[in-house]
């Protein structure tokens, strides 16, 4: 869970990267496409191998993710034999609380991106697909809101995962993993908000 | 010492075994001194039942200061009652002070699967000692010892081995859990353990055995939620999961463990 | 009955048997070659022998939990019991203070010696001799097997351990964890007995309650318990049966002891020809948080390493007693012992301590909330029931976070029970039961005089004497379970196995159906009063007439009203529910029924004795300053009451004091 969540908020830091070069214009930004989804790493790669085997990579973490998360699910499930007639929290965050079914609307959301993005592409230029969709003002809100799924599924994942993996290890430590996380989150937020809504206003694009 | 009194009206959880279905009961409890304990506003509860033939609420509660770790039940949705209180308490150490007037509590027994109920609010925490069998303990027999000041302890380890050693395997933290994981109590054992020296040449073979049996004992999985430090009577910081994921990380890397 | 009571003498009470003695110890030998002596001539057994012999341990405390985890590692076949849902809540686990021991890593003249000198002086001269340097000698051993086990003692920034000092004594010899010593002791015994469990050594009942010894031919042989789950009474047949089942402070009602601590075990092997040891002597704790009120169910111990730092004192003047402490100036403030004792101060021993706040309370300067007494001559007055422990001083030099850091803890419980902040106001505190020295009679080899049952720990009477000093109560139930039992027990059972026996053996039936009917005696009685208003009443009567101070006049009263109360009880008790079921009043009102013939016994036993000694209090046996008299030509030795409905039969085991001489107790 922690490692493959990791992978995955590093895969995003670099997808934010590469939507970030919007605002380098229509020529930067399709050469960058081209480049990952064609000329990468050749010759190591043969021409459009590097891309395949980087989405095979994301996809099994994701699907790694996907599968220990169900495990932890069921064991939750099984653990559990009855329900308190009354419920008070003290510590939990909403976003801890919502991992499972934030988790469960984020891989819906992805899949229509993926299906927009990806797989059935409105236009040959990346530019140009990405400037046509987000011109529209409900697509963009649709977008920030989801990103706000995102970044409450990444800011417990982000402290939860270093826990995991042992760094939280004094009070010190858990506040330096806490500050941390919400500075992910925040960036990740910013990051991937910041294009959108620059083609929206019509700076970009 | 305040001399106030209050009423105030229970919802108890009946059960009369751990085979048929329980349900929660109101009493009106009259003239509850606020210097009682929450026990003792029980056995006064108790006491009136008696009186009229009733069937007393049965609760587990032994020390009644706060060290046995027996007593323990659900109030208003947190386990001792932490929510009502300001400071990190055992049920018996819960003070009626802590109420007002005409408050409604509802109460109820630790809820998870491998704490099974045994009637009304006392559940069955075996499963905790079978996770102690497992390891948690340093293998050494009786007469077997060196000197006690042969190996000296840096006084920091010393204290955080005895802060994770405070543990009084109340189980609140599995009855506080949304994935009711024993992670606290088990970690809590392994700090303690792997901040001695003593604790070292089974530190990883320990560790394996004790999160073994955790497992097969149908406690859920921990997702880093916090809530069981939040309740912990003893205050065990959430830290020390993570010095078992520490060290359960590096004991995957060694050959010592089985 | 009154007009009987009335017109009795102590001797109507019981009658006098013949002498017992200890036969175990060599008495010849100097005293530093009687344990060693005692190793060398018990009997061993085999190591492949020892599978094939079955000790039942009953309690899993210091004394209980120690001896099943050293039999265990030893190879015999145990079986543990405890009437808690784990092993690990025992309530040795309550004990705050620490552990002494003769390790003089202080460099202030400490010894095996000293430590054997200041325990029996402690105990006012009225324990033996042997048991009590023994208990000293393995006391070093036990904080080396303790760290070993990786019980977290306080330590110094070195690394090494730390000491402090403790009432009664003049050197830093006690060891500790917090204020949660005896709960780190506990937890390193649980897992070093949980460690056997999964060997399969040792095999584990809990929710147990043992109601009855199994007896044949004149040895213990078993055990009735009942399953507090089920209510099924099962026998359970061994070897040897231990018994460390601890004290029975709580004939009282109030004590410091847990709700479930009893004497039902003890009583049982009384009952079945066990010698009870001086009954009487029990252990009022100075420093206890007051009663708050009638629904008081227990009292809670502050430890009394709190007297290290902390200055009791009572305002001179009566109308003082309700202003706000910190008001009242020196001048008008008595720090009582440190005017009385000069040369121990606030760590005078704990009898003594406690027996001061009553007088001070008697005289009318307690303070805290007023509450209603009734004297002998029944007459209501209003009493105020507290005095002062006071760290205006040691926070003035430790500061605020010193004194935290030592007893940091325990202030934090005092804030809690009280809703007063102890670093404000100074705290109140009065005398509580806390332990008993009296305990089932046993030999050097911690044997009773029924062959094949031991009993260790505070279930025994043996090396406190009329008193216990701080810090003692851990050490011998440690010391009894790791190191002495594990080394005596073996001279008995290598004369086994004795013959099995089955459900049908003539004596395991009827234990069973005396247990039985017990049960369905009590279940049947469905009077009118609840178990623990009965057993509160009890408490009243024990705590007015054989509490801090005793009289004859006081005693033949409480055992009149005891008896009544008995007779009450059989009339018209309600048990509700049934056996077959978790029945925690079922419980409650057995062990209840054991008491109510304990605290007669314990009566009678204070009435005999008509001496002061440690906690014993005659009023008629005191010195012209009010201090304890001993009376060591009539009384030094050991009263050990054998069962006889009625009238209880005394066997006197003499005390022999070799290596140490006689003195009266001086504290000043």
């Amino acid at each position: 869970m922690a490692v493959t969540g990791l992978f995955l908020i590093f895969f995003l830091l670099f997808h934010m990267y590469g939507n970030l070069k919007m605002f380098l214009g229509q020529e930067v930004y399709d050469e960058y496409a081209h480049w990952l989804k064609v000329d990468a790493f050749v010759p190591i790669f043969p021409h459009g191998g590097f891309i395949w085997v980087f989405r095979a990579i994301v996809l099994a973490a994701l699907a790694l993710h996907i599968w220990s998360a169900i495990t932890l699910w069921l064991r939750a499930n099984k653990a559990t034999e009855s329900r308190y007639a009354v419920t008070t929290r003290l510590e939990q965050t909403y976003s801890s609380r919502m991992m499972r079914w934030g988790g469960v609307i984020l891989a819906g959301f992805l899949l229509w991106h993926l299906y927009q993005f990806t797989l059935a592409p409105t236009n040959e230029s990346p530019y140009a697909a990405v400037s046509e969709a987000f011109s529209q003002w409900y697509f963009v809100a649709l977008y920030a809101l989801w990103l706000i799924a995102v970044c409450m599924h990444v800011r417990h994942g982000f402290w939860s995962a270093f826990t995991t993996l042992g760094a939280n290890t004094s009070a010190k430590a858990k506040l330096v993993l806490d500050g941390l996380a919400w500075i992910v989150a925040i960036a990740i937020y910013f990051g991937f908000i910041l294009m959108p809504v620059a083609v929206l206003l019509g700076w970009i694009g | 010492m305040s001399e106030n009194t209050i009423n105030i009206t229970l919802r108890v959880w009946r059960q009369p075994n751990g085979h048929t279905p329980g349900k929660l009961v109101s009493y009106p409890v009259k003239d509850v001194s606020t210097d009682m304990s929450f026990l003792e506003m029980l056995d006064l509860l108790n006491e009136e039942l008696t009186v009229k033939g009733e069937e007393p609420v049965a609760f587990d509660h032994d020390c009644r200061e706060g060290i046995c770790g027996m007593c323990g039940v659900v109030i208003n949705g947190t386990p001792h009652g932490r929510g009502s209180s300001p400071v990190p308490t055992t049920t018996c150490q819960l003070h009626m002070r802590m109420f007002h007037d005409g408050d409604v509590i509802t109460v109820e027994p630790w809820r998870a699967r491998p704490f099974p109920v045994i009637k009304d609010l006392v559940v069955n925490r075996s499963a905790f000692d079978k996770i102690i069998q497992a390891g948690g303990f340093i293998s050494v027999n009786t007469g077997a010892a060196p000197e006690a000041h042969a190996a000296p302890v840096p006084k920091l380890k010393a204290d955080r081995a005895f802060d994770a050693a405070t543990c009084i395997g109340c189980g609140a933290c599995v009855a506080a859990c949304p994935n009711h994981s024993g992670m606290l109590f088990t970690a809590a054992k392994i700090t303690h353990l792997a901040m001695l020296p003593q604790g070292q040449p089974e530190r990883h073979l320990r560790i394996k055995k004790m999160i073994g049996v955790h497992d097969a004992l149908d406690f859920g999985g921990c997702t880093n939620i916090g809530e069981c430090a939040a309740v912990c009577p003893k205050a065990i910081p959430l830290d020390v999961i993570s010095q078992l994921n520490r060290d359960l990380i590096s004991s995957l890397f060694t050959r010592d463990g089985k | 009955m009154d007009w009987v009571i009335d017109m009795a003498k102590p001797e109507d009470f019981f009658t006098v048997g013949a002498d017992i003695a200890d036969t175990k110890a060599n008495t010849e030998l100097p005293i530093e070659q009687v344990w060693a002596d005692r190793q060398f001539h018990a009997a061993l057994v085999n190591p492949s022998n020892r599978r094939k012999l079955t000790v039942i341990i009953v309690g899993t405390g210091l004394a209980g939990g120690a001896a099943a985890a050293s039999l265990g590692e030893a190879g015999y076949n145990v079986l543990n019991f405890c009437y808690q849902d784990s092993p690990r809540r025992a309530h040795s686990i309550a004990a705050q203070g620490g552990i002494n021991a003769a390790k003089n890593y202080r460099n202030d003249n400490d010894s095996v010696h000293r430590l054997f000198y200041d325990t029996v002086k402690g105990g006012d001269y009225r324990a033996r001799e042997t048991n009590v340097h023994r208990l000293a000698e393995v006391s070093a051993n036990i904080i080396d097997q303790c760290v070993a086990q990786g019980v977290p003692f306080a330590r110094e920034y070195g690394g090494l351990l730390d000491n402090r000092s403790f009432g009664g004594v003049q050197v830093q010899r006690t060891f500790y964890a917090r204020g949660q010593t005896g709960q780190q002791l506990l937890i390193g015994a649980y897992q070093a007995l949980e460690r056997q469990v999964d060997a399969g050594t040792v095999q584990m009942f809990t929710r147990h309650e043992m109601l009855e010894l199994i007896v044949v031919d004149g040895k213990a042989r078993g055990i009735v318990t009942r399953d507090m789950v089920t209510g099924e009474i099962e026998a359970f047949t061994g070897d040897a049966v231990v018994l460390a089942t601890g004290g029975y402070g709580n004939v009282f009602f109030l004590s410091t002891n847990a709700m479930g601590c009893n004497n039902t075990a003890a009583w049982r092997a009384h009952r079945k020809g066990a010698y009870f040891g001086n009954p009487c002597y029990t252990q009022i704790h100075p420093t206890c948080i007051p009663v708050h009120g009638e629904t008081q169910s227990k009292l809670t111990l502050m430890s009394e390493s709190l007297r290290n730092d902390g200055r009791i004192w009572v305002p001179k003047n009566p109308e003082d007693a309700t202003k706000d402490p910190r008001d009242i100036p020196e001048e008008d403030r008595d720090y009582y012992l440190e005017r009385i004792y000069p040369a121990f101060g606030n760590l005078v021993p704990r009898d003594i301590a406690s027996r001061q706040a009553k007088y001070r309370c008697d005289e009318g300067l307690g303070v805290g909330p007023a509450v209603t007494e009734i004297d002998l001559d029944g007459n209501e007055k209003q009493v105020r029931r507290g005095v002062y422990l006071d760290f205006a001083e040691a926070i003035s030099r430790l500061g605020k976070d010193g004194v935290a850091a030592r007893y940091g803890n325990l202030f934090d419980m005092y804030a809690q029970i009280t809703g007063e902040d102890p670093y404000e106001t100074p705290m109140r505190i009065y005398p509580a039961v806390h332990y008993t020295m009296g305990g089932l009679w046993v030999d050097y080899d911690l044997s009773s005089n029924i062959p094949g049952l031991y009993v260790t720990g505070e279930a025994n009477f043996s090396d406190h004497g009329a008193n216990r000093l701080g810090a003692s109560a851990l050490m011998q139930g440690l010391a009894d379970g790791y190191f002495v039992l594990p080394n005596t027990i073996n001279d008995y059972l290598s004369k086994g196995p004795y013959p099995a026996l089955t459900p049908e053996s003539p004596e395991v039936k009827e234990a069973v159906d005396s247990v039985k009917a017990r049960i369905e005696q009590l279940l049947a009685i469905d009077g009118e009063r609840t178990v623990d208003s009965i057993h509160k009443e009890l408490g009243t009567i024990m705590w007015e007439y054989c509490g801090m101070e005793r009289t004859e006049a006081g005693l033949i009263t409480a055992i009149g009203k005891i008896r009544e109360l008995r007779e009450e009880f059989y009339k018209n008790v309600k048990v509700t529910g049934e056996n077959e079921d978790f029945n925690q009043t079922l419980e409650r009102a057995g062990r209840l029924a054991d008491f109510l013939e304990l605290g007669e016994l314990m009566c009678i036993d204070a009435l005999h004795r008509r001496e002061s000694c440690g906690g014993h209090f005659r009023a008629e046996s005191q010195t012209e300053d009010g201090e304890a008299l001993r009376d060591d030509e009539h009384f030094l030795y050991v009263g050990a009451w054998e069962y006889h409905e009625g009238k209880p039969i005394l066997h006197k085991e003499p005390l022999i004091y070799k290596a140490i001489e006689l003195k009266q107790r001086s504290y000043k």
